[in-house]
């Protein structure tokens, strides 16, 4: 289908899946196998530009919303979604510093982000505060120039191998969820530290690892925006990534959708390649409807949010929701259409199937985004004037 | 230019419009046309069965002194005191044409202390050996091997020179070829002497697809290199010695802007690899490092050199030295086998010119089955073992 | 520093092959890429400027008007300036013609500090033109260089590929390499310089620009002439052999004792 992009956003796409074919999709299953860090592909990545996709072109970037974002994380996902989750959590990282930081802090962190020296992470879940995100315990305490963090974030992508973290902490723990505040905390600053590396179902190129502040005392201008402003920024963070984490479920669906059409076109049984069975028809015909769908919603939502709309939360869950949920079905029918041959990891269907679960159940879990959905209509309901019944 | 219809016997046939790679053919009523797009590549001139196309004249002309250049050479390379196999069978081919044009057959030696490797050359039939011996010439560089062959060839005028494609000949003989501004055909797999008594070059292009015979009909001398084993070494039954002109040559010659700091003979998995007369090739489907025991193993047995497809070495279970392929080395032993590797193109253009290829791979639809002369669909994990189990029986018994 | 890097324009090899039966040339489906080996010439060039400051890359190519692509490419990936050279009168080169040619090309783009080529081209596979073109030019050249590293702003210590190992050089400057893929995996094509690569006008250089004689250059320039193409010989017919692993060894046993193969 045609979305009628621009010239420029044809050329993003291109370029991302260009270096997802010749580069990302060659190493894929390696990279699983092995559960490495695929740093040379992070420099390989870097020269493409595509880290710079959504920063201002004054810092180095490219200048692109939330839709261009999708665009590039789409194509990446073709290829591997722990690699394209690293990308992207990159981008999450830098978001509150976007969205809320000083000129100085965006002159600071973002070229290097642009330019794929650095990588980012975002910084929020801990032990003890996973869906309920108020339940975070992280302490920031000021003390003359610096601020003091202690307290343990967990499953943290990219941990130990991004140099710049947004993290949240709690600035007055008086005021509950108006008491967080947000920072940036660099690798190498006194008293952080990384945990163990998680061992993961999937997307396991991709680094998660707890973080470890024990009285790390950081300079007070690497507070984002103001004191207080945390969950804001958080939330405001979400409403621009969740629709690239749909976008990650179309990469990963279509590649899933790719490879059983391809494959069921190859495979003969009883005389005849097995396309040409209705069952197995009506499975790629339901993938693909899926796929187009998910696709067609996050581009429009993507581009709706860079209107900067009021109802953003409402649709970045939608996104959120929609395409993993998709991507999870795609990737099993595409095992079902493999069979046996989609049950061994000699084919890459079984790593997207593995992959795909991750989708429902980062950012905020489906549940979470459908309560947000839910509060949403709740409201909008309450406030409309016109009545039906 | 562009190729020119004869517009007398063209039939507007169209065959030649459909070999032309690069659609500068139509057809008009009664003939042919060709437009400015025609890259004289000569594909149609091939095509057309009635001798209806032709390509414009190469060259400006005759070299003026052409009728002065004659008889054969060839340059005689070596390794660690010895000549090089290569020569030898480049000795053999000049003789034969040699003998079909009546001319003598000369061989080059260049280098430092090489008294006594001569005698081997007039085994194989060099009727003179031209000698240079100079303390600069112990290591090689283009730059003075190039300039002393110049040199001898202006003073003795062979009419045709032959190198060993190595990585010497092909590195060195361009520069004789354009010092001499004359025409140079690189890897011939064959050489013949035409009627008109041309140097008559056959190579192989576009990765091996096509062959192409090519003539230098003005430049002196007329140059070809051949890669190793490709043609075969005879000694002669009856050696004769030869004569051996020692040519001296003013310093200047000898003068160079580049310094040898260091050579070095690798030893370990890719050495020999592309001398090799057994190369045991692995790819992908070894799954492991470890696993690549088996093909050393194999390789030893067979005083052979363990070679490896390009997703072997991207895997790290070879090193990249090891990489047969477009963009690895090409190899054309008598014996290739290619244990667990699928076969793609890349992989085939370096090492279609073996002698023998044996494919052992599980998958049947593997395209290695496709380019090899024996296939074995075996797990390869359970035929190799016993294969060597074999060889070794095979050896114990006559033992 | 100007480092200018020669590529080109090769069709698909892969896919081209002479019908067996029709014996005329099949090209279906025969694209035109840059040559694989170039890919490394122009890393190796985008490296230096990587690591070194004030380097100027420029990409150069002899071919017909469609050759400009590959240009288009090297601009993508991070060359500063491209130059087709392009004209009738360069149709039917050998490798002395060509080299003649950019040669030509290259005195014109002087100051000019170091050349890069690949080894070879896919298509020709005759690894020449680079060293005819460093001796046009009376520079010095290496071959097969896999690793390139700066003693100073005029020096090159390169290590090059010998059939038996390696050897270190060290060469001055202006100087000429051809590149094995050692230097590192070709980088992909960066956003900002595909924008920029998409509305750089390309010069255009041909015959006249170059104060060439059109008897220099193209066939009529040439020493070498194609006379004859046709298929290689066919594989004398193959054997796919299965069954159980102890018969397949013996099968392999005596069949490579047929062929003559040493060690067996």
């Amino acid at each position: 289908m045609d979305y009628f992009l621009t010239e420029e956003q044809k050329l993003l796409q291109e370029i991302a899946y260009e270096v997802t074919k010749e580069k990302i999709r060659p190493v894929r299953a390696q990279l699983d196998e092995s559960e490495e860090f695929p740093r040379n592909l992070m420099d390989i990545l870097a020269k493409t530009d595509l880290f710079g996709v959504c920063i201002p072109e004054e810092y180095g970037g490219l200048g692109g919303g939330v839709f261009e974002n999708c665009l590039v994380v789409e194509q990446i996902a073709r290829g591997c979604i722990g690699i394209a989750t690293t990308f992207a959590a990159t981008g999450l990282g830098i978001y509150p510093i976007l969205l809320g930081g000083s000129k100085e802090l965006k002159k600071k962190y973002l070229p290097d982000i642009a330019a794929g020296k650095k990588l980012a992470a975002f910084a929020l879940t801990e032990p003890g505060a996973g869906s309920d995100v108020s339940a975070i315990i992280t302490r920031a305490v000021k003390a003359g120039n610096e601020y003091v963090i202690t307290g343990t974030k967990q499953w943290i992508t990219n941990g130990g191998e991004a140099d710049i973290y947004t993290v949240f902490a709690i600035t007055d723990p008086s005021k509950g969820p108006r008491g967080a505040s947000c920072f940036v905390v660099e690798k190498g600053d006194p008293g952080f530290s990384f945990g163990k590396k998680e061992k993961k179902l999937g997307i396991r190129a991709s680094a998660t690892r707890e973080l470890i502040f024990n009285e790390c005392k950081i300079p007070k201008d690497r507070l984002v925006g103001r004191e207080g402003m945390g969950f804001i920024l958080a939330m405001k963070t979400f409403d621009k990534s969740r629709p690239g984490i749909g976008a990650l479920g179309v990469g990963l669906a279509q590649e899933a959708l790719d490879i059983a059409a391809e494959y069921a076109r190859k495979r003969v049984q009883f005389g005849k390649s097995i396309i040409s069975f209705q069952a197995i028809q009506h499975k790629l015909a339901d993938m693909a409807i899926k796929v187009e769908a998910a696709r067609s919603l996050i581009y429009s939502a993507a581009k709706y949010i860079d209107t900067e709309p009021k109802d953003a939360s409402k649709v970045a869950a939608m996104c959120k929701v929609f395409a993993s949920d998709v991507a999870v079905e795609v990737a099993l029918e595409a095992v079902q259409i493999l069979g046996g041959y989609g049950y061994m990891r000699d084919y890459p269907v079984e790593k997207l199937l593995r992959d795909a679960k991750i989708l429902q159940i980062y950012e905020g879990t489906n549940e979470i985004q459908r309560n947000i959905i839910g509060q949403e209509i709740n409201k909008e309901y309450g406030r409309k004037k016109e009545s039906i019944l | 230019m562009k190729a020119i219809i004869d517009k007398e016997l063209c039939t507007a046939c169209g065959e030649c419009a459909d070999v032309c790679p690069v659609e500068a053919i139509s057809i008009r009523e009664e003939w042919a046309e060709v437009s400015d797009d025609c890259t004289l590549c000569g594909m149609c001139v091939d095509t057309c069965q009635y001798d209806a196309i032709s390509l414009p004249e190469v060259g400006t002309g005759p070299k003026k002194d052409k009728e002065d250049y004659k008889g054969i050479w060839v340059f005689a390379e070596w390794r660690h005191g010895e000549i090089h196999k290569v020569s030898y069978e480049l000795l053999t081919t000049g003789r034969k044409l040699a003998s079909k044009k009546g001319i003598p057959l000369g061989a080059v030696l260049l280098g430092h202390n090489l008294e006594g490797m001569e005698k081997s050359l007039f085994e194989y039939g060099a009727d003179v050996v031209y000698m240079v011996d100079h303390p600069s010439l112990e290591h090689f560089t283009d730059e003075i091997y190039g300039n002393v062959l110049t040199e001898l060839i202006k003073k003795y005028k062979p009419e045709i020179l032959l190198a060993g494609g190595t990585s010497t000949g092909r590195s060195f003989i361009p520069r004789v070829a354009a010092l001499l501004r004359t025409g140079l055909t690189a890897d011939c797999t064959e050489l013949d002497i035409n009627e008109e008594g041309l140097l008559v070059q056959t190579r192989p292009a576009f990765g091996g697809n096509i062959m192409a015979s090519i003539l230098c009909p003005h430049g002196r001398p007329q140059i070809a290199t051949v890669r190793p084993k490709v043609m075969k070494a005879e000694p002669l039954e009856h050696p004769t010695n030869g004569l051996i002109e020692r040519v001296d040559l003013p310093e200047e010659i000898f003068r160079t802007k580049i310094e040898v700091l260091a050579e070095h003979k690798v030893e370990g998995p890719s050495a020999n690899l592309v001398e090799a007369d057994v190369v045991v090739s692995g790819g992908r489907g070894l799954m492991k490092k470890d696993n690549f025991g088996m093909l050393y193993e194999l390789a030893e047995l067979l005083n052979g050199a363990v070679g490896a497809s390009r997703g072997a070495v991207e895997a790290g279970y070879a090193d990249s030295s090891q990489q047969v392929g477009q963009t690895g080395r090409t190899v054309a032993p008598v014996l290739y086998m290619a244990v667990g590797i699928s076969g793609a193109i890349q992989h085939v253009v370096g090492m279609q010119g073996s002698q023998v290829i044996v494919a052992i791979n599980k998958d049947k639809e593997a395209p290695i089955f496709d380019v090899c002369h024996l296939g074995i669909v075996a797990d390869l994990f359970e035929f190799v073992p016993a294969f060597i189990k074999k060889i070794k029986q095979e050896r114990g018994e006559k033992e | 520093m100007h480092i200018v890097v020669c590529l080109k324009q090769v069709p698909e090899t892969q896919n081209i092959r002479i019908d067996p039966e029709t014996h005329t040339l099949v090209r279906q489906g025969v694209a035109s890429i840059l040559n694989p080996f170039d890919y490394f010439a122009l890393e190796a060039a985008l490296k230096i400027k990587d690591e070194r400051e004030s380097v100027k890359v420029t990409a150069i190519t002899m071919g017909p008007p469609q050759a400009k692509d590959v240009l288009i490419d090297a601009l993508s990936r991070g060359a500063d300036d491209a130059i087709l050279i392009s004209d009738r009168a360069f149709a039917g080169a050998d490798t002395w013609a060509t080299s003649f040619t950019l040669a030509a090309a290259i005195k014109k783009l002087e100051p000019v500090d170091l050349i890069i080529c690949g080894k070879q081209a896919i298509d020709g596979d005759t690894a020449q033109v680079g060293p005819e073109l460093a001796t046009i030019l009376n520079w010095p050249y290496a071959t097969y260089v896999k690793n390139v590293e700066f003693l100073d702003n005029s020096t090159l210590k390169i290590t090059r590929q010998t059939d038996e190992g390696y050897a270190v050089w060290k060469l001055p400057l202006p100087a000429l390499l051809t590149i094995l893929k050692d230097v590192g995996d070709p980088r992909p094509r960066s956003y900002k310089c595909t924008l920029r690569a998409r509305k750089y006008d390309i010069p255009t250089w041909g015959v006249t620009d170059l104060n060439l004689d059109e008897n220099q250059v193209g066939l009529k320039g040439s020493f070498t002439q194609v006379i004859k193409v046709f298929s290689p010989e066919r594989r004398k017919d193959k054997l796919i052999l299965e069954g159980s692993v102890d018969e397949l060894v013996e099968q392999l046993y005596s069949w490579l004792k047929e062929q003559r193969i040493p060690g067996i």
